[in-house]
């Protein structure tokens, strides 16, 4: 009995919290999934199954999950093998180890607003005097319309080097702490053995050593690719292309689609349940 | 082989540093020299009245949203460090019956990211009244279950000895908390706190949905109106953009240490 009110005293306010603003949300959402819900969020209209199926046969919809497909498709494996190779670099110097890191490190202090407004008005910008484009004139090459052209998708570049630049000090982060936890031993042992190339050591001692951490950062790279929607809204606008669920979500629901509950909340549910199904399979492969 | 390697970190070094030498350049910039056809690296000279003209333009609530972003970011950080360590420390060391139930409960929230919820968040907080309110921009992201899942992850390692002296000299939970548990973890709490001021401090789809009257914006949604709706001097732009970032420079470069550790703490153990 005074375990269950000291109990409580601790972690009541919490789990209150989590009733109310994360559960209650989740089920009220659920049964607004079933409910003909335009500018209500009290409604009466029973549809059944019909917000699914109009969500799983709505192009727009589905476009915009192979827009995320596509772009995790690219910013998942760069951000991955970048981040190490980066961790590898500054891991291995001796002098001015902490100066690289926090350059490294330092755009994570930008939001994703920040980004977008260098990336899309200096950096990017599709008039001759953006930074891009100006290189470009250097080789005389032509200017490039990067952000409002789909053919080709040059703003695919725009959104992937900005996602890199801001990610890639956090992830770096992550791989030199791993580097760190492996045992100087097994290098020496590995050095005896006559492992000598710096390519044998990383492919048969480090790289098995960094499991933990790689899968770590797989996964938190995935969904992290799952929820991008600051940079596309800003860079890229509410066009009609590149864009990803969240902001199709928001457009049908808070935007200027009008408030339609209904569809945005089947729409929810069926991307949670991706990501909860790409979380469990990523733990069933990974898990050992 | 070494110089090749330090070759490569100036050179990535100096890209990574482009973008915030654009972001100073172009906002201490005079218009002609952001849009001109023929872009340079340097300005002609550095024009430190921008400064003026940005926090005098009445179109702006650079002030405000200054305001408001540094308002929400404290309040979120102290009440997730509150609530969460508070149950971690409770699913950690109290035993109770129930405690397994409440801790898959936590535990299940982790696979569902919190943006992905966003729209039924909006209906709840909506019903509440709480639109465009700082209860609105604050309270729901105060309940994270990561947080609280890394605190008790935490507390489970934390030292029996210290807590047993406590209980000996007559403190029940409570008192073992806030006296012996709380003041020998600041490491800790620094690291998840620095973490969640600058992930509170950029967040930009909640502030974006709730913060709908012009007087609730923090910056990040100041700076996202003017952007996606060109309606501001380029140069004007770029020195809000400056501004907003100088709280988390300097946290920074004060609190580097804690940073790394919280980066390694709130991404390893996910």
């Amino acid at each position: 009995m005074r375990h269950s009110r000291a109990f409580w005293l601790f972690v009541g306010p919490f789990t209150a919290g989590l009733a109310i603003f994360v559960y209650l949300p989740i089920g009220w959402s659920v049964l607004l999934s079933f409910f003909d819900a335009r500018n209500t969020v009290t409604p009466s209209t029973f549809v059944g199954f019909a917000n699914y199926a109009d969500m799983l046969t709505d192009a727009s919809f589905l476009r915009s999950l192979g827009t995320f497909s596509l772009f995790a498709l690219f910013v998942v494996p760069l951000t991955f093998v970048l981040a190490l190779a980066l961790a590898l670099l500054v891991n291995g110097i001796r002098s001015m180890q902490a100066f690289f890191r926090s350059v490294f490190f330092m755009p994570f202090a930008c939001s994703y607003v920040v980004a977008s407004l260098v990336w899309k008005l200096s950096i990017f910008n599709g008039v001759r005097f953006g930074l891009a484009n100006t290189v470009l004139g250097w080789f005389g090459a032509e200017p490039i319309a990067w952000t409002v052209s789909t053919s080709p998708p040059w703003y695919w570049l725009v959104l992937v080097t900005l996602r890199l630049w801001l990610q890639l000090g956090f992830y770096m982060i992550l791989f030199i702490a791993g580097l760190q936890r492996i045992p100087r031993v097994l290098y020496e042992a590995a050095s005896i053995d006559g492992a000598s190339s710096g390519w044998q050591t990383l492919r048969f001692i480090t790289l098995p050593q960094l499991r933990t951490t790689s899968v770590a950062v797989l996964l938190l790279l995935l969904v992290a690719a799952y929820q991008a929607f600051d940079e596309f809204y800003n860079v890229l606008g509410a066009g009609p292309f590149g864009r990803p669920p969240l902001l199709y979500l928001y457009n049908i629901a808070l935007g200027s689609g009008g408030q339609d509950f209904g569809h945005g909340s089947a729409g929810a549910v069926i991307l949670t349940l991706l990501i909860a199904g790409v979380t469990l399979a990523h733990g069933k492969v990974f898990a050992r | 082989m070494k110089a090749l390697r330090y070759l490569a970190l100036w050179v990535s070094a100096g890209l990574f540093l482009v973008p915030f030498y654009l972001i100073v350049r172009n906002g201490l910039a005079l218009e002609s020299e952001i849009t001109a056809t023929s872009w340079t690296l340097f300005p002609a000279s550095f024009h430190w009245e921008n400064f003026t003209e940005l926090f005098s333009d009445p179109a702006v609530p650079m002030v405000r949203s200054m305001v408001n972003s540094l308002v929400v970011a404290v309040l979120q950080t102290v009440g997730q460090l509150l609530f969460c360590s508070l149950a971690g420390y409770g699913l950690a060391r109290i035993p109770y019956r129930y405690s397994n139930v409440v801790f898959y409960a936590v535990v299940a929230t982790l696979m569902i990211p919190a943006a992905v919820t966003f729209v039924p968040t909006f209906v709840v907080v909506s019903t509440l009244g709480w639109v465009s309110d700082l209860r609105g921009l604050v309270i729901p992201g105060l309940f994270s279950g990561f947080t609280a899942f890394l605190f008790r992850q935490y507390f489970l390692n934390f030292p029996h000895e210290l807590e047993e002296a406590a209980r000996i000299d007559g403190l029940g939970h409570w008192g073992t908390f806030w006296r012996i548990v709380v003041p020998n973890s600041r490491g800790f709490f620094a690291a998840l706190g620095v973490i969640s001021f600058v992930t509170s401090w950029n967040q930009f789809l909640w502030p974006l949905v709730i913060a709908q009257d012009q007087d609730a914006w923090t910056v990040q949604v100041a700076l996202s109106t003017f952007l996606t709706a060109q309606s501001l001097n380029v140069h004007e732009l770029f020195l809000a953009a400056a501004v907003s970032i100088t709280p988390l420079v300097i946290v920074f470069v004060a609190l580097q240490r804690f940073l790394v550790r919280g980066v390694t703490e709130t991404g390893i153990k996910g």
